[in-house]
């Protein structure tokens, strides 16, 4: 005991003056960064809602064709652009995922250092700050001019929104592939290709399908590429490769635009369907990539 | 005062010469076909020699280790044997490197040929993300293999001859990542063998591995050589002496003049000779712990 005493006592509580103050406004303006995000967030999901949720039903969703800006909410319905959205921005995906996973592999595995892969990846680079309407405009004067306008050109001219999106997130996730698991499967005597089918896609393949969902997500929402090229029109067309047609995004442009009461509700409701379309695909998005990587841990 | 010294050495060497025969208890092994012959080996990577003028034979169901300090090019010169520098953009080889008498580096041999008959495990174990029974199916798979029957018999044979089958046999479908150190690296062992392979390298196979996992591996290395040739790079000396029968020393050779270093092979021999009796006093300081 009396060598216990003898102990001086260690004084273990956190130390005060400016070090303590530092780490403390530190903490509160990142709470305050916190919180300031979180309010336009909020704010728009919040008013989206609210203005949308009373204009949702199945006839709005189904309904055909989307009547005169004049006509009350429960005339017609938003079918033809929701079919339009479904349609252009599905065929854009077939076009620019194929085309950007490729693109990034080339990069990657193939590429190695030649100019070819840098000038790729740097234009890709490049073509992510490409403003969207260029995009539309750029398809509306080799494509539209020349075949009149069609839901085919929509999807053209997200594919090109999408595709340096792609790239980028596809070569980011191949990049974390670790190299040891080349090596092995070189070691077994695989050729370059089995190598990247066999381990680097299937190692990545969680990351490069969520990027890949969130660049449909995106282009999904986009209304400036698809202004010039579609023509925004009222009446359903299933067929994508010819004739005018018509996407929720752009309804919503136009039909915002308007000062009409039935008009203004059907702009929200389709605010609000496109937004639970882009929540589905990022619920999707976890869904696969939790799915693919369950023997990665 | 010469004479009388000349004659003290003479005498120690040939009072030490039948003392140092009666150590050696393990019968002279006679070398069986020679698997690999390196005449006068060098590697680059870019204006870097890693290593220079390696002559070396790698004999038939024999382990031979590579001991050596860092920067030795002890590693180097064990992915040159199934062409894994070619994956190293710069990497060139000068020199011969026969396998079973072919020229290993000539224009006609591919690399993915070489390497189905040379297979290697590496220093950090690195299973593929995929289940314990595709990590080793992994390798019959993309040799063109679609039999599941056959699969499944050579999963077996495979993870039985790395002693991995009693552990896993009733988590085949379990990812590879969740196995520990020492049974991941039995699993790229058995991924290795499932190919069936003519030599097996091993890089380091050990060195992330707890004592117990080693002697596992060590273990499994001895079991191997029967079926296998092994050729291993180690930097445990103990290691070397339990498991190989012929060891390589290499040393780094520093050219203080151009501020250059280059790995050389300084001896070879007989594990037994080497670390008894070194012909090299640069082996013998590092067998004995004198120099790094």
């Amino acid at each position: 005991m009396a060598v216990a005493s003898e102990q001086r006592t260690v004084d273990l509580r956190e130390p005060g003056g400016w070090r303590r103050s530092k780490n403390q406004i530190a903490t509160f303006f990142m709470w305050l960064a916190f919180v300031a995000t979180l309010v336009p967030l909020v704010f728009v999901l919040v008013t989206v809602v609210s203005k949308g949720v009373g204009a949702i039903s199945w006839q709005f969703l189904s309904g055909s064709p989307i009547p005169p800006n004049v006509l009350p909410l429960g005339v017609g319905g938003m079918g033809p652009a929701v079919v339009g959205t479904l349609e252009i921005t599905g065929f854009a995906a077939l076009i620019a995922i194929p085309l950007g996973v490729l693109g990034a592999v080339y990069i990657s595995e193939y590429g190695g250092r030649n100019w070819l892969a840098k000038l790729i990846a740097f234009m890709a680079d490049v073509m992510t700050g490409v403003p969207s309407i260029v995009m539309g405009l750029f398809i509306f004067s080799i494509w539209v001019l020349h075949f009149g306008y069609s839901g085919l050109a929509g999807s053209f001219a997200l594919a090109c929104l999408m595709l340096p999106i792609v790239i980028r997130s596809t070569y980011e996730m191949l990049l974390l592939v670790p190299n040891e698991l080349r090596e092995a499967s070189y070691a077994l005597g695989a050729t370059k290709s089995r190598v990247t089918l066999t381990v680097v896609l299937p190692s990545a393949i969680g990351g490069i399908v969520s990027g890949a969902l969130l660049s449909v997500a995106r282009a999904a929402g986009e209304t400036a590429p698809l202004l010039f090229v579609i023509l925004t029109v009222e009446a359903t067309n299933s067929n994508l490769f010819s004739g005018a047609d018509t996407a929720l995004s752009t309804q919503i442009f136009v039909n915002a635009q308007s000062p009409y009461v039935g008009a203004e509700a059907r702009a929200w409701g389709a605010a609000l369907t496109l937004i639970v379309i882009s929540f589905a695909l990022m619920l999707i998005a976890r869904i696969v990539t939790a799915r693919f990587t369950r023997y990665t841990r | 005062m010469e004479q009388p010294e000349q004659e003290v050495v003479e005498q120690t060497v040939s009072a030490n010469l039948p003392r140092l025969e009666t150590t050696v208890k393990a019968p002279v092994t006679v070398p069986g076909t020679t698997i690999f012959d390196l005449r006068n080996v060098s590697i680059w990577y870019g204006a870097f020699k890693a290593v220079t003028d390696v002559s070396l034979p790698v004999y038939e169901h024999e382990v031979t280790a590579f001991i050596g300090s860092s920067g030795s090019g002890k590693s180097t010169v064990l992915r040159a044997f199934n062409r894994m520098n070619d994956l190293v953009p710069g990497a060139r080889l000068d020199g011969e490197m026969r396998y079973r008498g072919t020229d290993l580096y000539t224009k006609e041999v591919s690399a993915v040929a070489v390497r189905r008959r040379i297979g290697m495990v590496f220093q950090k174990p690195n299973p593929f993300p995929k289940s314990i029974y595709d990590n080793v199916a992994y390798g019959p798979r993309i040799n063109g293999e679609r039999n599941k029957r056959k699969l499944d018999e050579i999963v077996e044979r495979s993870l039985r001859g790395a002693a991995l089958w009693d552990e896993v046999k009733n988590r085949l479908k379990q990812s590879g990542l969740a196995l520990s150190g020492g049974q991941a690296q039995r699993l790229c062992i058995a991924r290795t063998i499932a190919v069936e392979p003519d030599v097996v390298l091993m890089d380091e196979p050990a060195s992330a591995l707890d004592p117990i996992a080693t002697l596992a591996i060590e273990d499994l290395i001895r079991e191997l050589k029967r079926n296998y040739t092994i050729v291993i790079v180690t930097h445990n000396m103990q290691q070397a002496t339990r498991v190989s029968d012929r060891t390589a020393f290499f040393s780094v050779l520093t050219d203080s003049k151009n501020d250059t270093r280059t790995g050389i092979l300084v001896e070879h021999g007989p594990t037994q000779q080497i670390f008894e009796d070194p012909h090299d006093s640069r082996t013998q300081a590092y067998v004995t712990g004198r120099m790094g």
